[in-house]
């Protein structure tokens, strides 16, 4: 057992400094380390030492620290060292076949599209064009290109018709459906927690533990925790700690700090290479023009320009999504990811392999509603290429789970599994009326879990999730939530009698205090 | 008395006539006996005018003083801060103190203003300061944005130069009369857009001061981004925030109509700026309220004389409007002061624009703000406020007797929340230290030098 423990970190820690070797880190480290020479506290017979001491006391061992951390954080811990490629995007083979017939649907939603409208997937921008999206880059929300032929390439309730249609070949349920089986529209057997586990991956959201979005409302002295919850926060950003801030998260982000804290658990320092990078997407979306830009368009159009919160940031949202859909740093995670980034062929060239190429170049095709990512990010950041590289770190860490068919604990199909489980399981009464109504509870809650809540929760309040989910790395958080909010309005929705009713009283969030509802899910209902 | 409150209007907006019906008032006619009249300013004027002699009896109440125009007309609101400020300075008020540059540290929130065509050379002397810079032109009486144009060259206002040699008394027609303000240019940009602060405030009594702030106000930002090129001086959109006129642009958006709340607006601050500039911006737009107020409320021993007068008179049946007008021609002619009619209470519209220091201005006062709903939170959100404010100045919704303290008890305020109260600052003296929390800090909090300089004006009376 030792032996396999040892292979095992000894594994990790070889793909970690794999990773981390050709880093711009790396390269400080060493440009510092070589610096440090001339410092008389360096001395020849103890070097190794002196350096490490040196690097300790100036905080470069803490970066490297916050970028161990990250690559933890981020990349699953390797498997057998015999485990092939796909295995370690998704182990079970029948939802990698699903996920790879879904894109095919997509892709070829896409294309079809593409040649109805006659448009190229991608055309270089001739130059008045380009200078003409240059001066108008801060504000492509007053342009009103005409969208009206181009039509989302999916909404969430496709995906959902999808997953409800997933099933494992392998497991064979003989029994007539009852009560006893899983009453909800997820059919296939993954494991999730229970009301125990639950209560113990989350602990820190306890009755006795303070919380910001409870124990700092007005009739709370903020003596008794705010004050020194902020304290704690300040010291956290002073000892730039990645580990110590996603625990320290968990129990809520004041509102000056969370910027900060965000950036630091996600390691986003905003290098002037990383500003480079980003100016270098933006001639990317200057000098060509992409199908999938119209999509990204539209999307803003329908989505985020109506939301009362976040129209402001509109123009914001174009900057962020065009590069975003550029950025071919963003492949790597498809490694850990069940997807696979759609290929497309030069013109004439299908089937060629010499001529493919991925497309959009970020792999990434943008859904109906996918700005709504990035739209609570603005009340944060509002320098361009932090909140880029804020958005795109939260996408590869998190977000990519909530459209793709994994068996990932964090992902949407474990989510939609976890909320009607705990419904049934804790409102078994509630659960049946919806279902004989024609009202499956997760038809409602789908959108809400596929888009993080964001556009459903009052921003206060959806930043507060985010803290927690940044906190505990995992989304199950919105599984829990969702169920929470039907345990909150189940009196109301024990008397309709319509799925239109249902969304009705359901139709509403914004007036939703997060973390109460939470907390007394989790501690306060009797199991 | 037993009875239904009666009421007439002469605003027909729903967000009113929902309030005075699900109260189960009984509308009536404007001739008729009526308790409650929620009228427009140009009624007010009307009621209140030495002609019409019109006498409101102990239980009339109307929503407006009758000179509400000291504050809500664009030129009398800054000359009597100007006086204000001045009267002040003499007395030796640590209020009125000054930095090495002249300019006012505490009571500096107008930009600098004139008013044409009589200040008209001094405007020019001090556009000669700063030649680059840019004015606003503003009609007094109007509205809405009505009117409102911008200059940066002196011969865009030559026709105002024209009557600025005659002499101060030759009364000109209000309709002509424009102020001049210094333009921000550097205002507070959100997401490139520039937007100003609407906040509701609610005065039920100018002697002692008693007034409260609505929690939920917004910003009405701009649909086109915000450019201080000169090119586009002349494009509207860019530069007015007024609903009316950004309705008419074509990115409007009639879900949102442009609007966040005020809470967005403390959220995106206190997240990109930290918790206490932001909180320090709050408190000094809670400061500059209560001071326009202080402004008009008279602070000499005058104006309790006044009051005194009133009641007397009124046993004789001399009409109010008739002993105001005496009293202001024979002795307090340079001295404005705000009637404060027992029969009144007033809710206005106070527009206040933050520059990119994060300092509030003010910019004006409304008496008759919009009833106009643009979107559905809108209608809701002007519903709760007459509610609100019905609850404040009728209590219990019962026929009303003005000679209540109007003193409301504190479930009653809705969204209210008191922003400054004379009588039990006066009372309370010491501090009086009301939590910021959801960010409403009600204007005692702010700075050391501050709190000691309030505490001083309080007691002081």
């Amino acid at each position: 057992m030792m032996l396999e423990q040892d292979n095992g970190l000894s594994l990790a820690i070889a793909q970690i400094v794999q990773r981390l070797k050709g880093s711009s880190l790396h390269s400080q480290l060493e440009r510092q380390a070589r610096g440090s020479l001339h410092k008389p506290e360096i001395k020849l017979e103890s070097l190794k030492e002196d350096i490490k001491e040196f690097l300790k006391t100036s905080g470069w061992e803490k970066k490297l620290q916050n970028a161990v951390y990250s690559e933890l954080s981020v990349f699953p811990s390797p498997c057998h060292p015999a485990a092939p490629p796909e295995h370690i995007k998704e182990p079970l083979v029948y939802m990698r076949k699903a996920q790879g017939s879904w894109e095919k649907r997509i892709l070829k939603s896409l294309n079809s599209m593409c040649t109805e409208l006659n448009i190229p997937l991608a055309q270089k921008r001739p130059i008045g064009e380009q200078k003409e999206l240059l001066n108008k880059w801060n504000e492509m929300g007053t342009d009103e290109p005409d969208l009206s032929l181009f039509r989302p390439v999916y909404a969430p309730k496709d995906f959902l018709e999808v997953l409800m249609n997933l099933r494992n070949p392998n497991y064979e349920n003989g029994d007539q459906p009852s009560f006893r089986n899983h009453l909800g529209l997820i059919q296939v057997p993954l494991k999730v927690k229970d009301i125990p586990e639950l209560r113990d991956s989350f602990s820190e959201l306890g009755l006795t533990t303070g919380q910001l979005g409870i124990d700092d409302s007005t009739q709370v002295p903020p003596e008794l925790f705010e004050n020194e919850h902020v304290r704690v926060g300040q010291i956290v950003l002073t000892e730039q700690d990645s580990a110590a801030a996603q625990q320290y998260v968990r129990q809520g982000c004041p509102t000056a700090l969370r910027a900060e804290l965000w950036a630091l658990i996600l390691n986003i320092s905003n290098q002037p290479e990383d500003i480079l990078y980003y100016e270098q997407l933006k001639s990317n979306v200057i000098q060509h023009d992409l199908l999938v830009d119209s999509l990204i368009y539209k999307d803003v159009k329908l989505t985020a320009s109506n939301d009362d919160y976040y129209f402001v940031f509109e123009d914001y949202l174009y900057q962020v999504l065009l590069c975003f859909s550029r950025d071919t740093s963003v492949l790597e995670h498809f490694s850990y990811n069940s997807a696979t980034p759609p290929k497309s062929y030069i013109r004439g060239k299908l089937g060629m392999e010499e001529y493919a190429v991925f497309y959009p170049p970020n792999g990434v095709i943008p859904f109906h509603g996918f700005s709504m990512y990035v739209a609570p990010l603005c009340f944060l950041y509002h320098e361009p290429s932090k909140l880029y590289q804020i958005f795109r770190e939260m996408y590869v860490r998190f977000f990519f789970r909530l459209h793709s068919i994994s068996s990932h604990p964090s992902g949407i199909v474990s989510l939609c599994l976890l909320f009607e489980t705990l419904l049934q399981t804790h409102l078994p009464q509630l659960f049946y009326h919806l279902r004989e109504i024609g009202a499956q509870p997760l038809r409602i809650s789908f959108k809400w879990m596929v888009r993080a809540f964001s556009g459903y929760l009052a921003t206060d309040q959806l930043l507060l999730l985010w803290d927690r989910i940044l906190g505990y790395n995992s989304l199950e958080i919105l599984a829990v939530l969702a169920a929470a909010v039907f345990a909150f309005r189940a009196v109301n929705l024990m008397e309709v009698t319509s799925l239109a009713a249902a969304e009705a009283v359901l139709a509403d969030l914004s007036t939703l205090k997060v973390m109460p509802l939470l907390q007394i899910f989790l501690f306060a209902t009797v199991t | 008395m037993a009875g239904k409150v009666k009421w007439v209007t002469d605003i027909e907006k729903s967000v009113l006539i929902n309030n005075f019906e699900k109260r189960g008032w009984i509308q009536v006619a404007e001739n008729e006996d009526w308790n409650f009249y929620w009228m427009s300013v140009q009624t007010i004027r009307n009621v209140f005018s030495v002609e019409t002699g019109y006498r409101l009896s102990d239980d009339q109440i109307v929503n407006h003083f009758p000179n509400h125009y000291e504050l809500t007309r664009k030129d009398l609101m800054v000359k009597n801060i100007k006086r204000y400020r001045k009267e002040l300075e003499k007395e030796g008020s640590p209020l009125a103190e000054r930095d090495e540059n002249g300019k006012y540290i505490y009571l500096d929130f107008v930009p600098v203003t004139f008013m044409l065509p009589a200040d008209y050379n001094l405007f020019v002397e001090e556009f000669r300061k700063n030649p680059s810079s840019t004015w606003i032109m503003k009609p007094c009486g109007k509205a809405q944005g009505k009117g409102i144009f911008l200059i940066n060259k002196l011969s865009q206002i030559k026709k105002w130069s024209r009557d600025s040699k005659t002499s101060s008394f030759v009364s000109q027609s209000s309709k002509e009369a424009y102020v001049i303000s210094l333009y921000i240019n550097n205002p507070l940009l959100i997401g490139g857009k520039k937007f100003d602060l609407r906040l509701y405030v609610l005065v039920s009594t100018y002697r002692p001061l008693r007034c409260y702030m609505y929690k939920l106000g917004f910003c009405r930002f701009c649909t086109v981004k915000y450019t201080p090129s000169t090119s586009e001086l002349d494009n509207m959109f860019v530069h007015l925030t007024n609903v009316a006129i950004q309705k008419h642009g074509d990115d409007y958006n009639h879900i949102h109509g442009g609007k966040w709340t005020v809470s967005n607006l403390r959220l995106y601050l206190e997240s990109t700026r930290g918790k206490e500039v932001t909180s320090k911006l709050f408190d000094e737009i809670h400061w500059i309220i209560v001071q326009s107020l202080k402004a008009v409320a008279p602070i000499v021993k005058l104006g309790k004389y006044l009051d005194e007068l009133m009641h007397p008179l009124e046993d004789l049946c001399i009409p109010q409007g008739c002993v105001y007008l005496l009293l202001r021609t024979t002795a307090l002619n340079d001295l404005p002061v705000m009637n404060n009619d027992k029969h009144c209470f007033e809710c206005y519209g106070y527009d206040i624009i933050i520059d990119d220091k994060l300092k509030p201005w003010l910019i004006e006062v409304n008496a008759s703000p919009s009833l106009t709903s643009s979107t559905a939170n809108d209608r809701i959100l002007k519903y709760n406020l007459i509610n609100d404010t019905l609850n404040i100045a009728v209590p219990n919704g019962e026929i009303p007797d003005c000679k209540w303290n109007k003193s409301p008890p504190k479930e009653v305020l809705g969204n209210y929340e008191i922003l400054y109260d004379e009588e039990m600052a006066q009372s309370d003296g010491a501090d009086r230290d009301l939590r910021s929390r959801s960010g409403q800090s009600i204007g005692l909090k702010g700075n050391r030098a501050r709190d000691s300089v309030k505490h001083v004006l309080t007691t002081w009376k």
